[in-house]
């Protein structure tokens, strides 16, 4: 599945916006994004391992937190995770 | 989903000069003459005259928005030209709301613009919110977003919302009856100092452009009740790879503001909730300040120890591209490569740690006390107050 990275954590994971994962659940795709790339896991996550309040995580266009199973919902090879970190720049 | 406001009791009469100058909308179905009416019998309030203020204030005052009110308390500096479009060359040093407020009624002199010379707070944000129908927020920090959606759930007035970082933006409508509002996309704001302003990150000067007249479509279909609005969608926009991506936003039944059972029905203190420390007023004497712990060092004293040939160890955090346009010789290790690099930095000499403006820099020697180093200063207002106040040929950027 392709986990798309926003603009601030981009510097964290090789510049890239966007990474192939391979995985069955949304946990296990964070896992392995955080393990291939430890300082996005800081950004992400709290130190007791959960998702940080200011950082939404949608499986294709849904939030995560809405579906019946949450992260631990499957995940198909043509899915998308977005990670949307909240920004607040206008000036 | 559409959604209208509240319908005024009788819409104001169309002059002849509205007539043929709104003559593309009337003949427009979605519009007519009824819809140019309802814009004009509309007040919208924009909360910021700056990257997304300028485009949405121009296109508002053009489609004849009634009313438009105006919230700013900053002035136009060279740096805003980039992308603030609403002010001029000549306005650098005046107040943005003067600049902008003069730029829209040159284009449209029949609207009402209302200047709100404040900075926006919890102290006076619901007295302001009450006379306008929606709010549209232009604005470029978590604390006063958080409160802008606060008083429009309070007060009942949809939030036409934009933000930007770089040249990424979103959009939404949040605080409608129905749908979610900020916070049920962000129950929490992040740390403060984990994502950087424009000032701090940079911007690409089209982007607020873009995210702007984005915001006024959505306040202008609100107004004429028609077209689907980004009422429970969040807009994503990539300017550099030119993608548009949706997703959907619910209103969460849990929200503190707007969900089925409120615990926050007053304006908070937003700048705590952000997590940002007030600034200890500065003493009248010679004791340095002490922020966080850390002692503030000023380019005047810094200047002082240089010329009386006294240590001055120091450690430049900015990003390489930054160095390449001015720097005071110190030594750069940029700020996410610190924890990697301590090896470099001396822990028997003082520290002072420098960055453009002191925000970065502070965080630093805050993280370089915590690992152990005994004696860390920060150069506080950073190379701008050092070409401000101390060599004017270091050049601002």
């Amino acid at each position: 599945m392709t986990i798309f990275i926003p603009t601030p954590l981009r510097p964290y994971a090789g510049g890239r916006d966007a990474i192939e994962i391979s995985a069955a659940t949304i946990d296990e795709a964070l896992q392995a994004l955080t393990q291939s790339h430890p300082d996005l896991r800081k950004r992400l996550f709290t130190p007791e391992g959960k998702l940080r309040a200011f950082v939404n995580l949608y499986l294709n266009d849904e939030d995560v937190r809405y579906l019946p199973a949450k992260d631990a919902s499957a995940v198909a090879a043509a899915d998308t995770l977005s990670i949307i970190p909240s920004i607040a720049g206008g000036g | 989903m559409t959604t209208t406001i509240a319908e005024p009791t009788a819409l104001p009469e169309l002059s002849t000069d509205d007539l043929f100058r709104y003559s593309r909308h009337l003949i427009l179905p979605e519009v007519g003459m009824e819809g140019q009416q309802k814009l004009k019998a509309a007040r919208v309030l924009c909360v910021g005259t700056g990257g997304l203020g300028s485009p949405l204030t121009l296109y508002l005052a053009a489609a004849g928005i009634g009313t438009l009110g105006l919230v700013d308390f900053d002035v136009v500096d060279a740096s805003n030209l980039q992308r603030q479009i609403i002010h001029s060359t000549k306005d650098i040093g005046r107040k943005k709301l003067d600049s902008a407020a003069e730029k829209l009624t040159a284009l449209n002199p029949a609207i009402n613009i209302v200047k709100h010379d404040v900075k926006l707070s919890s102290a006076n944000a619901l007295d302001i919110v009450k006379d306008y129908d929606i709010v549209a927020d232009g604005t470029d920090n978590f604390p006063t977003r958080y409160l802008v959606n606060d008083a429009c759930v309070l007060l009942g007035k949809p939030n036409a919302y934009g933000s930007i970082f770089r040249f990424e933006g979103q959009a939404s409508v949040f605080a409608t009856e129905a749908g979610p509002c900020y916070r049920c996309l962000y129950p929490e704001p992040p740390p403060p100092g984990l994502v950087p302003s424009c000032a701090e990150g940079g911007v690409l000067g089209i982007l607020p452009g873009l995210v702007g007249v984005i915001q006024a479509t959505e306040v202008i279909k609100l107004i004429l009740g028609k077209g689907e609005t980004l009422i429970g969608r969040l807009l994503l926009v990539d300017a550099l790879n030119m993608r548009f991506r949706e997703l959907k936003l619910r209103k969460n039944p849990e929200c503190p503001v707007c969900g089925d059972h409120p615990s926050v029905t007053g304006l908070i203190d937003y700048q705590q909730f952000c997590g940002i420390v007030p600034e200890p007023t500065p003493p009248s004497s010679q004791e340095p300040v002490v922020k966080n712990g850390i002692p503030q060092l000023t380019v005047k004293e810094l200047k002082r120890r240089i010329d009386a040939g006294e240590d001055a160890y120091i450690i430049d955090v900015r990003e390489p591209y930054e160095y390449k346009i001015a720097h005071i010789g110190g030594k750069l290790i940029p700020q996410n490569e610190v924890p990697n690099r301590l090896a470099e930095i001396d822990r028997d000499r003082e520290v002072i740690v420098q960055c453009k403006s002191g925000g970065r820099s502070q965080r630093i020697a805050e993280f370089l006390k915590q690992a152990g180093y005994p004696r860390v200063v920060n150069l506080a207002g950073g190379i701008l107050a050092w070409s401000e106040e101390i060599d004017p040929s270091v050049p601002k950027y």
